[in-house]
């Protein structure tokens, strides 16, 4: 079972710029994101972040967002998704940053969530 | 009565207020929020406008499901997310019942749900609650609705993007109450609790 990350922003950028981050330390995990809004405005959409989650090879999805509304777009776009994703209420970059770095080294997903649970902010 | 033709005309002038009041309602949102409810309430209405239009004499279900789905994918705040859910689940409780204090009361639930606001988080629940109720008695009203709205303004942010000026948020009007606000009066001019 292969651990997926899924990083969404209200800015691509941030989105984006996250992954690259990210990649440095898990260039073997499957990274996707979804940021922005469809017409490339601040903001977050269920369609891109569905998108995102299908586009990704993992088999089970971590994922990390930044404000509260991309929170209720992604719990919209886990209620119609075909695999497991979960969502964790961290700080957006250092959660997602530890949970690529354990899961590049093969940590099962209920160790990353013991590192993950000091993180919590929101 | 409710039905698919008279749910049509409640968005409709939901539409048509939202996008009369599209920048006052950013305007709200600009010392709280991030200026930004009036423009995407109106995109979303606007989608939601023209999708119900391209319908042939359809059913209240198949009208919010409609309505959801565009907000869900066209408003990009907060708001698509949480009138979308309201929406959704009018939409599934309309297979069973018409009763628009039934409905009103799913869409708050689905409200709650998503959003985790409680009363007197100074958010859109703060207005649903109460009117939901006026709703089911029969005595919403203008006056209700204006009453609901009003009260949000001496309120702290606990929810959404205004939390993050904590007491800073007192003494300002909550877009989103506003804009539900909005809503409630729709339903009074749709003629459909006649």
């Amino acid at each position: 079972m292969s651990l997926g990350i899924l990083v969404v922003s209200h800015v691509e950028g941030i989105a984006a710029g996250v992954v690259t981050l990210l990649k440095q330390v898990a260039g073997d995990v499957s990274i996707t994101y979804a940021g922005g809004t469809d017409d490339g405005d601040v903001g977050t959409s269920m369609d891109k972040i569905s998108q995102a989650i299908a586009a990704n090879d993992g088999d089970e999805l971590l994922a990390f967002y930044d404000l509260g509304s991309a929170k209720m777009n992604l719990e919209m776009a886990i209620e119609f998704a075909d695999k497991p994703v979960h969502l964790y209420d961290v700080a957006l970059v250092e959660g997602a940053y530890t949970a690529a770095s354990l899961a590049a080294a093969d940590v099962s997903r209920g160790d990353i969530e013991a590192q993950l649970a000091p993180l919590k902010i929101k | 009565m409710l039905n698919g033709a008279t749910a049509t005309k409640w968005l409709d002038l939901f539409a048509a207020t939202i996008e009369e009041k599209k920048d006052y309602l950013s305007e709200l949102d600009t010392p709280i929020g991030d200026a930004d409810h009036g423009g995407n309430m109106a995109r979303g209405l606007t989608a939601v406008k023209e999708a119900l239009a391209k319908l042939a004499d359809p059913d209240l279900t198949t009208v919010f499901k409609t309505t959801a789905m565009a907000l869900i994918s066209k408003v990009g705040g907060a708001s698509g997310p949480l009138y979308g859910t309201a929406f959704l689940e009018m939409a599934k409780k309309s297979k069973d019942t018409d009763d628009l204090g039934e409905l009103l009361t799913a869409a708050l639930a689905g409200i709650e749900k998503r959003g985790g606001a409680k009363v007197g988080d100074k958010t859109m629940v703060d207005v649903w609650t109460p009117l939901v109720q006026a709703v089911k008695d029969g005595k919403l009203d203008q006056a209700a609705i204006d009453d609901a709205v009003n009260a949000t303004a001496p309120l702290v942010a606990h929810k959404g993007r205004a939390s993050y000026l904590g007491e800073r948020s007192a003494g300002h009007l909550d877009p989103g109450s506003m804009s539900s606000g909005y809503l409630f009066s729709a339903l009074l001019n749709a003629g459909v609790l006649a």
